[in-house]
């Protein structure tokens, strides 16, 4: 049972936003400029992004939520989501996301973890400041939303099935706050 | 050096919202509703949340820009509010507060370390949910922020009396409308 009186199986995040709709508003817009709108990152390797954050960060929901997304969002490619998070990184992801998930982990431990190598390391596979920045801030508000979503203790569902529907429908349809039953 | 090329002289989160316009404004309008918007806290113990939050991620920007803040609404000083940083538990704050501030150190190393416990002896000294609900996010918000301002590398005024100075001026602006570039 959640920390708080939220609404009763609504599992993660989704049962906050229904608790607080006034805190929820921006927290989904900033979920959709983050990983939705326009880019020089893909949504899919956004996805990516978070799904790795949120594993790190041990927080189930989001993990497993996300990474359901990525699956979609890559398509066939959808193998590397595992592999980014069995931590076993596979060879089919570019040195560009690569560097940018070392960043990622980095942010993950602490803004004072990022080091001017792994930067370096990110800007000679390519990466541009935009992106850089893009993967800073989604780690960052990976770190938010996990603690969010764990501090509360909200409803993690178990079901492998009942994350493959949300990662359909976050892939179809993006993020926006679920409304009142 | 920060990380990226940031619009030049403009501090802490200032430089990254002036380069990223497009996500500054739902972090704003998050700021907004958590540390300004209705509340049974008073602006002064959210601020104070924020900035304990960022003292123990490390964060010299936003804990002296926040606990700025926080001495401006709650009148006191900054060695009252570096006092709260080191050990709040033997300032004379309320109890209430004290077990949010718990939950929020909690929440600072991971969003599973808030205890059944700790929740119960916030609800003791009179929490309501929606003020355990407002310290984790405002908590976790805070462990975004600051690994935003550090992980972009981003510089700092190391003279704190620049932001007590400028403490009046944020809290009549507010987040909402906030410009990052004046």
């Amino acid at each position: 049972m959640a920390h708080i009186a939220v609404p009763a199986g609504v599992p993660g995040i989704r049962s906050l936003a229904l608790f607080r709709p006034e805190t929820a508003k921006p927290l989904y817009a900033l979920a959709q400029v983050l990983l939705r709108d326009p880019s020089p990152l893909s949504p899919a390797e956004r996805e990516l992004i978070a799904t790795h954050v949120s594993s790190r960060n041990d927080c189930a929901f989001c993990a497993n939520s996300h990474g359901a997304a990525a699956r979609e969002l890559f398509g066939e490619g959808r193998a590397v989501v595992d592999c980014v998070l069995d931590g076993t990184g596979p060879a089919e992801l570019s040195a560009k996301l690569k560097a940018l998930l070392v960043i990622a982990g980095q942010v993950q431990l602490s803004g004072r973890a990022v080091t001017t190598e792994a930067v370096a390391a990110a800007r000679a596979a390519g990466a541009v400041d935009r992106e850089i920045h893009d993967t800073v801030l989604i780690a960052a508000t990976f770190c938010m939303f996990n603690r969010y979503v764990d501090g509360l203790d909200t409803l993690t569902p178990t079901d492998p099935q009942a994350y493959a529907e949300m990662g359909r429908r976050l892939s179809a349809l993006g993020y926006a706050p679920p409304k009142p039953a | 050096m920060a990380h990226i090329t940031l619009p030049e002289n403009l501090p802490g989160i200032r430089g990254p919202m002036a380069f990223r316009p497009e996500t500054a404004a739902p972090l704003n309008q998050l700021a907004e509703v958590l540390l300004r918007g209705e509340s049974t806290l008073t602006r002064g113990e959210r601020e104070l949340i924020g900035t304990y939050v960022s003292s123990l991620n490390d964060c010299f920007f936003c804990q002296n820009a926040h606990g700025g803040l926080a001495q401006h609404y709650l009148q006191c000083d900054m060695a009252f509010i570096d006092q709260v940083k080191r050990d709040y538990t033997v300032t004379p704050i309320s109890d209430k507060l004290k077990a949010l501030l718990a939950i929020a150190g909690s929440v600072q190393r991971g969003g599973k370390f808030v205890t059944a416990a700790q929740v119960e002896e916030a609800r003791q000294q009179g929490a309501t949910d929606r003020e355990i609900h407002d310290t984790v996010l405002i908590a976790a918000a805070f462990c975004m922020f600051n690994r935003y301002v550090d992980g972009l590398g981003t510089w700092a005024p190391q003279d704190r009396q620049f932001y007590v100075e400028r403490a009046p001026r944020r809290a009549e602006e507010g987040y909402a409308h906030y410009d990052p570039r004046t």
